[in-house]
């Protein structure tokens, strides 16, 4: 246990190495939501109208930046399994190093690449039109909700890199996650066009409230998403912060045992 | 004292469908190097994987330096090496990267780790390479880093898992090469292979294990005896083989094979036989154009005890390739 710290920080260390080693890692992971950013501003952006002071991109932003680190569930979950492939995790078994460190530093380099991607999606939104109008420390309070998101979704990742073991299948299980979570919410189109029973999804989904949280927290009026006079809909940072605690108490416990119960 | 037990070991996967290990016992004596020799899918990936903590029995029991794996996992990795059958370092990494992050889990400081990791390199003759990505390298030095860095810190008793499948006969030879220094530097060495010659070459002895059970274990040489012993093969001119075969017969106390001119028996102490043959061939004034004992090869003990041949693998035609040699 007294290692846990520097075991944890050499394995951090060692994908941040990864980064520096090969810097296409870097440079693909930040394209990807850079080009969102720009598709749906200029692609999507030009056809959607609503009566928001600053136009659609003020709404859209917040929807891009959470399905951004919704995608940590994924990476985080590809990254693991391919390090199982190899027989890296293996080797760090048979090492003499604290339990659960292996991917404690995982979620940990996971977070800081997501803090990267959160910095250049908002260089570019902040260079298409997008000004969030709350003053500094509630802008803060929303990057630190989205930094929190992803975080708390990358153990989901933990525990299905771990189950899974095979990287392309995971790609696979990431996506029919991510994408369903992400686009039946809030995020790019009000939920009011859905049918009945997905508005009620898209409602609880945790992508909406997180949407909707940080629309709020950027001086947004919460209209957009909301469909009904619900509970999250009411309180998105509430419900946010809920789900965000509740995914880390399921799933942080879950992903550490089977990391040390896992035989293959 | 026994650094390695290993007692009745099973395990099975997919509900008991598939018995990797059926009452598996073995135990390397301190110091000395165990070669556990089988085909592919006999049980040797699952009984290092189980000494080295990583995986549990369903039932049995193991110690390593007198430690329950099972009881006491996180004892035992802090004394042994683990290098596996496949080269599990980042390959995005260099090699000198890979060392000093093992260096730091295992504890050491953050320049004792360098130091090391200098150290093991320039023995491993990858200095050159050091600040490559791994993905870059040669299988041989791939294994050549995956066993540095198994060495980090100095352990007494040492995994190898089919450290050379898959090596060209150069990597191989240098493999060999590296594991013989490490012996000499007394740790106890635990070494699967599914090559005969590999097992001979660095193994004091021998355990043959298929579907998941040793089969016989014992020294090279006791394991070529118990197959069929020593022969005494001589050449002579054609007009001396008459005498010759009968001065044979004599001495090992048995029918000859005569094969053109080529008279060999089964003899019970090779070295006696060998000596007084040629004292009687000497006195009837023959001269041997050939002489010598011939003992069964591992091969033959393999197909003796297994009744098949050591590669030969029915479930799992694909890995077959990897075993390259015949």
């Amino acid at each position: 246990m007294k290692h846990l710290i520097s075991d944890v920080l050499t394995i951090t260390k060692r994908q941040l190495l990864q980064l520096a080693r090969v810097p296409e890692l870097l440079v693909f992971s930040t394209i990807q939501p850079v080009m969102f950013v720009l598709l749906f501003r200029f692609v999507f952006g030009g056809s959607i109208t609503t009566d928001q002071p600053g136009g659609y991109v003020q709404l859209l932003m917040p929807g891009i930046f959470v399905q951004s680190v919704a995608f940590t569930l994924a990476s985080t979950a590809i990254g693991l399994a391919e390090d199982m492939k190899k027989g890296l995790i293996d080797r760090f078994r048979s090492l003499p190093i604290s339990r659960g460190a292996v991917i404690i530093g995982r979620t940990f380099g996971d977070a800081l690449l997501n803090i990267l991607v959160l910095v250049v999606m908002a260089l570019a939104g902040f260079a298409v039109g997008w000004r969030p109008t709350s003053g500094i420390l509630q802008t803060t309070l929303a990057f630190l909700f989205l930094f929190m998101f992803g975080y708390a979704l990358s153990w989901i990742g933990i525990l299905v890199g771990l189950s899974v073991k095979e990287a392309r299948t995971v790609q696979s299980i990431g996506f029919l996650v991510t994408f369903p979570l992400t686009f039946l919410s809030n995020a790019f189109a009000p939920t009011t066009g859905m049918p009945k029973a997905l508005q009620y999804f898209a409602e609880w989904n945790p992508v909406s409230t997180m949407v909707a949280a940080c629309r709020q927290l950027f001086g947004l009026e919460n209209k957009f998403g909301a469909t009904a006079d619900s509970w999250p809909s009411q309180y998105p940072l509430e419900t946010s912060l809920f789900y965000m605690v509740l995914l880390m108490v399921i799933f942080i416990p879950l992903s550490i045992r089977k990391y040390k119960n896992f035989s293959s | 004292m026994k650094s390695v037990i290993a007692e009745n070991l099973v395990k099975t996967y997919d509900k008991g469908e598939v018995v990797a290990l059926d009452g598996l016992s073995l135990d390397v004596e301190e110091g000395t190097v165990l070669g556990v020799l089988g085909p592919n899918g006999a049980g040797k990936t699952t009984t290092v994987r189980i000494l080295a903590t990583l995986l549990k029995p369903d039932s049995g029991h193991a110690t390593v330096a007198g430690i329950d794996v099972i009881k006491h996992p996180d004892k035992v990795r802090e004394l042994i090496g683990l290098s596996g059958q496949y080269a599990a370092v980042d390959e995005t990494l260099t090699g000198w990267d890979n060392l000093v992050m093992f260096g730091r889990l295992y504890h050491l400081g953050r320049q004792p780790s360098i130091d090391r990791a200098n150290e093991l390199l320039e023995r491993f003759d990858l200095t050159e390479a050091a600040r490559r990505p791994i993905k870059t390298y040669s299988g041989g030095m791939r294994r050549r880093l995956d066993l540095a860095a198994s060495l980090i810190v100095k352990p007494k008793i040492l995994f190898l898992d089919e450290p050379t499948t898959g090596l060209d006969p150069r990597g191989r030879q240098d493999m060999w090469g590296v594991i013989q220094d490490l012996v000499k530097g007394g740790v106890t060495l635990l070494l699967t292979t599914q090559y005969l010659e590999e097992a001979d070459q660095l193994a004091d002895e021998i355990a043959v294990i298929d579907h998941g059970k040793v089969v016989a274990r014992g020294t090279s040489d006791a394991l070529k005896k118990q197959v069929g012993g020593e022969r005494l093969e001589i050449t002579v001119e054609n007009e001396d083989v008459p005498v010759a075969q009968e001065i044979v017969a004599r001495i090992s106390g048995n029918t000859t094979h005569l094969d053109l001119r080529t008279i060999s028996a089964p003899v019970l102490t090779g070295s006696v036989a060998l000596m007084d043959t040629l004292r009687a061939l000497d006195e009837a004034k023959i001269h041997p154009l050939d002489i010598g004992l011939k003992r069964p090869s591992l091969d033959d003990v393999f197909l003796s005890l297994t009744g098949h041949v050591a590669e030969e693998t029915v479930e799992e035609p694909i890995k077959k390739k990897r075993g390259g040699k015949k």
